[in-house]
């Protein structure tokens, strides 16, 4: 059955919780689906990585995406290396599959400006915190590939908080007027710092939105990174070549939880359940995976703790890379302000130059 | 006397919220996670499990129709104070600010007013992620129609509160939450007003006048200190209105030492300084002896934490600027 062609509160299911096949499992190769496997072990040891990073003070406040890395990794896995990732600021699991080096990531939440740098090979635009405020980008994105008559897709990710922005409405509106390549890819991971997802929208689900627009809207079990690929790969593919009958555009509510705080500046336990969470971390993604791979004979405990070391040692890696990195130059504050400073900030600049000079940079930096 | 209580910045800021909760049952707190988790910074804590959640209220997310259902309740007659949770992320509401907030009352020619507060904390310097940093209150304080309000102690915080929920005019309240817990301070238990648009005279002194609020006034003070030890003597006027400006202390203390620093961490270009400056000319350029120096944040974008101590004036800085003011020779 076509996944679009479904009620928005069925949702496309390909393994259960316990890693039984439910559903139709997407077409990839052994290598791919271990590849799925490893890199949502990647973001899930990063982010262990980091939360305690920023606990021993080496990081400031960041952003925790454990419980997510099945509808990160499924969905990024999807997309050609052409297409584009249009972050919101917890997709790190997307990001590193497109090819963004962890290290970068770090550095950004180590307030160290190059960090928010992709690299010029990697198609990933920089992380917006502004809620809701990329998914317009992403829809501008996909409209410049349509015109310029390239086919590359861009795929938008945000949470279920920022489908009551005004942002989110206007750019799915703009998406479906001018039916751009884009996958709106909704994190419905049910929490908005406090917020529960039913104080966000009396709409049953955030999938049947889409109907609004005119274009198709699917609910994908989000902890599911089998179901997730699925669903994302057919958004793909109809954002590049549709078929008459369709609009381009998808919005996928992708439905998972956040195990951890928003980010390491909150405090979950004082807005939701212990037992809520309980119930969820049941869905976890990762051991899902690891137990249908393991029935069929694709994983065995070799190959885990292969996999385990492998990513292991790329985390440390990219500790070690982001903490090696030198504090930034303060000629960094100036430099990309514009494509040539204009004297009157070569002026604060030479002002801030000669005050370092005559007092030393203890002075700023209270040391 | 009265009863008082020992309270941080954010402290007096819940306080303040909950005697105007509890004075008049017009008054509603409105906003992303003020409710059931008592607000991000703690500002609202406990007034949603004493107040219940029709009048300390958990929003969607979503900042313009956070503020403009404000001003439709507040052209119904209510007291909204909406929160905005940074003031990083108070666009999504600016058209609804600039056009709405400011204007109600003019456009209707005074059938409708606008008693509402928005609070939003405000500035740097908490190592915090992107748009989390900003001091934009240049914006608002050049929209006419608005008051703009930024306490720099716990006392003033009550009282500033207090005063703009009763004011039957919008008033943006910046807080400063560099300085939220940064120091305690005695409060008056019972609920009390501080007036809207009057400066206070933070240190006394005649050789430069300095001006500043918010969460400068301290670096500030500490850089009078040293200067003070080397011969100059500062007068430290903490504005704490920013729109309305209190133009008689500033002119008065400017008058009394005819030489001016202005600090704030805003940027430099239309920033506060500029019109303070303006106003110096205007009214007492002929007292005047020296160049006024601004002592502010670049003119770039508010960096990711690794530079911001460079890019929020220390101690250091106002110092220097201060020592040029006060050591300049025609």
């Amino acid at each position: 059955m076509n996944v679009f062609d479904r009620a928005y509160d069925d949702p496309v299911r390909v393994l259960d919780e316990d890693g039984t096949v439910v559903g139709d499992v997407p077409d990839l190769d052994e290598a791919e689906l271990v590849g799925i496997y490893r890199d949502m072990r990647l973001a899930r040891h990063f982010d262990g990585r980091a939360v305690s990073l920023q606990r021993q003070g080496r990081m400031g406040t960041y952003p925790p995406l454990s419980g997510q890395e099945g509808a990160q990794v499924g969905s990024a896995t999807a997309l050609a290396e052409t297409d584009w990732i249009v972050p919101s600021y917890r997709e790190h699991g997307a990001a590193f599959v497109h090819g963004l080096p962890p290290e970068r990531t770090l550095l950004y939440w180590m307030g160290h400006g190059d960090g928010a740098r992709p690299p010029d090979d990697v198609n990933v635009f920089p992380i917006a915190v502004p809620i809701a405020s990329q998914v317009p980008h992403a829809v501008g994105a996909a409209w410049a590939s349509k015109l310029r008559g390239e086919d590359d897709v861009v795929v938008c990710y945000f949470g279920d908080g920022a489908t009551s922005e005004g942002d989110f409405h206007e750019a799915c509106n703009v998406a479906g007027v001018f039916d751009t390549p884009t996958v709106l890819f909704c994190n419905n991971n049910q929490w908005a710092i406090s917020v529960p997802r039913e104080r966000q929208t009396r709409s049953a689900t955030l999938a049947g939105k889409a109907e609004a627009y005119g274009f198709d809207g699917v609910q994908v079990d989000g902890m599911d990174p089998l179901a997730v690929y699925a669903v994302t790969e057919a958004a793909v593919e109809k954002a590049r070549d549709p078929p008459e009958d369709r609009l381009r555009p998808t919005l996928v509510e992708a439905v998972q939880y956040r195990f951890g705080a928003h980010t390491t500046a909150d405090d979950p336990t004082v807005y939701r359940d212990d037992d809520e969470v309980e119930r969820w971390r049941r869905k976890d993604p990762i051991p899902r995976l690891e137990r249908y791979l393991r029935d069929e004979g694709v994983l065995d405990d070799d190959r885990v703790d292969a996999i385990d070391a492998e990513v292991e040692e790329r985390v440390a890696d990219a500790i070690e890379a982001a903490e090696s990195a030198s504090r930034p130059e303060p000629r960094a504050l100036f430099e990309h302000a514009y494509a040539e400073l204009p004297p009157e900030l070569e002026a604060q600049y030479a002002e801030l130059t000669a005050l370092r000079e005559e007092r030393g940079d203890a002075a700023f930096l209270g040391e | 006397m009265s009863d008082t209580q020992n309270l941080t910045l954010v402290q007096a800021v819940r306080d303040g919220l909950h005697g105007e909760l509890r004075a008049d049952d017009d008054v509603v707190v409105m906003g992303q996670d003020v409710g059931k988790n008592g607000g991000v910074f703690r500002a609202t804590e406990g007034l949603y499990d004493e107040f219940g959640g029709d009048r300390v209220v958990d929003t969607p997310l979503a900042e313009s129709a956070i503020v403009g259902c404000a001003v439709g309740m507040a052209a119904m007659g209510m007291r909204p104070v909406p929160e905005i949770q940074f003031s990083g992320f108070m666009y999504p509401g600016y058209d609804q600010i600039v056009s709405h907030m400011a204007r109600f009352r003019a456009r209707s020619r005074g059938r409708f007013t606008l008693p509402m507060t928005l609070r939003a904390p405000y500035g740097g310097g908490i190592r915090a992620p992107e748009h989390h940093s900003e001091s934009k209150e240049a914006f608002y304080a050049h929209e006419a129609g608005l008051k703009v309000v930024i306490p720099s102690t716990p006392y003033d915080t009550k009282g500033l509160l207090a005063a703009s929920i009763r004011d039957p005019d919008p008033v943006i309240f910046l807080e400063p939450k560099l300085i939220y817990r940064a120091f305690r301070e005695e409060v008056p238990a019972e609920p009390y007003t501080v007036p809207i648009g009057e400066a206070a005279t933070r240190r006394e002194g005649d050789d430069v006048a300095v001006f500043t609020y918010g969460a400068m006034t301290r670096p500030t003070l500490e850089a009078a200190e040293t200067l003070a030890e080397e011969g100059i003597d500062c007068e430290v006027l903490d504005l704490r209105t920013v729109s309305p400006l209190d133009r008689e202390a500033i002119v008065d203390a400017f008058e009394r030492t005819g030489r001016a620093a202005i600090v704030h961490e805003a940027p430099r270009t239309a920033g506060l300084a500029a019109e303070i400056a303006a106003i110096l000319q205007e009214e007492a350029l002929l007292y005047q002896e020296a160049p006024i120096e601004r002592i502010t944040g670049f003119d770039v974008p508010y960096p990711l934490y690794a530079l911001e101590d460079y890019y929020l004036p220390s101690a250091t800085r106002i110092e220097e600027g201060i020592k040029e003011a006060a050591e300049f020779e025609p």
